[in-house]
């Protein structure tokens, strides 16, 4: 029952702060709307008994890319004079959502601990899992059967780092007013200055 | 009871909605990443969802490389956007084309 109550409120959540991603004005309200969204996701993920998958969304997602989105959505043009006048009048929204994010986590452990959501009954052709937990499971299948498909990810993460690393690198400036004390000193004043006595008529020679 | 159709009637939602997402916001790119970020999370839904629904653990595994791919996917988009913003002071990408000619 608490599985039931826990889903239709994690996926009314997750859609509407889908349509609020989309909708809304600011891209910063966008990207917090967007994390809320992930939140839902993984507690979408929590109940039918995928925790693994769901701790993971919730670090990569929530802790890494969102954050990502936030940092260029700030080095970007905003008006940060507008952002900071309505405290005052955001104040209940922002109650509101500490409330259901609230309820969330209550009916999401009650949920959890209430055992996963049987979404159907398995026909018999999956492999079986290998472990007592769905963690020990993945693990199991992650380093043995999908051992190269995991190292692959690895080197596209790789891949992903160093792309974005070569796009966004400026290189070191160079350096402004640098002096070689040791040529200074080596210099001395024959080689540099000289007297000469031009007869009337004639230049210098250099 | 909650059965897998309405877990797909979610993810299908959610998945609408970031289509919906990348048309309805045209002008700005960032709203377009999130909107991506929206229907690779539809997909992993779908994928966790038919997981458990088959009791098949395969598809965990595979919604794990959807997230690798989604989390590379935005460092490079967000790379791409901020080299872009810094040579032309916008980020309108109605403007993107003027290499065409």
């Amino acid at each position: 029952m608490i599985q039931t109550l826990a889903f239709y409120l994690f996926a009314v959540l997750v859609i509407a702060s889908g349509t609020f991603t989309i909708l809304a004005r600011n891209p910063v309200h966008s990207v917090l709307w967007l994390i809320m969204a992930f939140f839902n996701a993984a507690g979408l993920m929590v109940i039918v008994g995928a925790e693994f998958i769901a701790m993971l969304l919730v670090i990569v997602y929530v802790g890494a890319v969102a954050v990502l989105f936030l940092f260029v959505v700030m080095m970007l043009d905003i008006d940060f004079a507008e952002l900071r006048a309505g405290f005052m009048k955001n104040f209940p929204l922002g109650i509101a959502i500490a409330l259901v994010l609230l309820a969330e986590l209550v009916l999401g452990v009650g949920a959890y601990k209430a055992g996963a959501l049987k979404l159907g009954t398995p026909d018999g052709s999956a492999t079986p899992p290998l472990g007592e937990s769905n963690i020990e499971a993945i693990g199991a299948l992650l380093y043995g059967k999908y051992l190269f498909l995991f190292e692959s990810a690895g080197i596209i993460l790789l891949v992903a780092m160093i792309g974005a690393i070569v796009l966004t690198h400026r290189g070191a400036r160079a350096p402004r007013g640098q002096q070689s004390i040791s040529k200074q000193i080596a210099r001395k004043p024959s080689e540099a200055t000289v007297n000469t006595k031009p007869e009337v008529g004639q230049g210098v020679q250099l | 009871m909650i059965g897998i159709e309405h877990y797909v009637i979610v993810s299908s939602v959610l998945f609408v909605l970031g289509v919906l997402g990348i048309f309805l916001n045209r002008k700005n790119v960032i709203i377009i990443l999130m909107a991506i970020e929206l229907i690779l999370l539809a997909v992993n839904i779908n994928l966790v969802a038919f997981s458990a629904f088959l009791g098949d653990l395969t598809g965990q595994v595979f919604a794990m490389f959807v997230l690798t791919v989604a989390a590379g996917e935005a460092a490079i988009g967000l790379a791409i956007l901020v080299i872009y913003f810094r040579g032309r002071g916008t980020i309108a990408v109605d403007s993107v084309d003027h290499l065409k000619g």
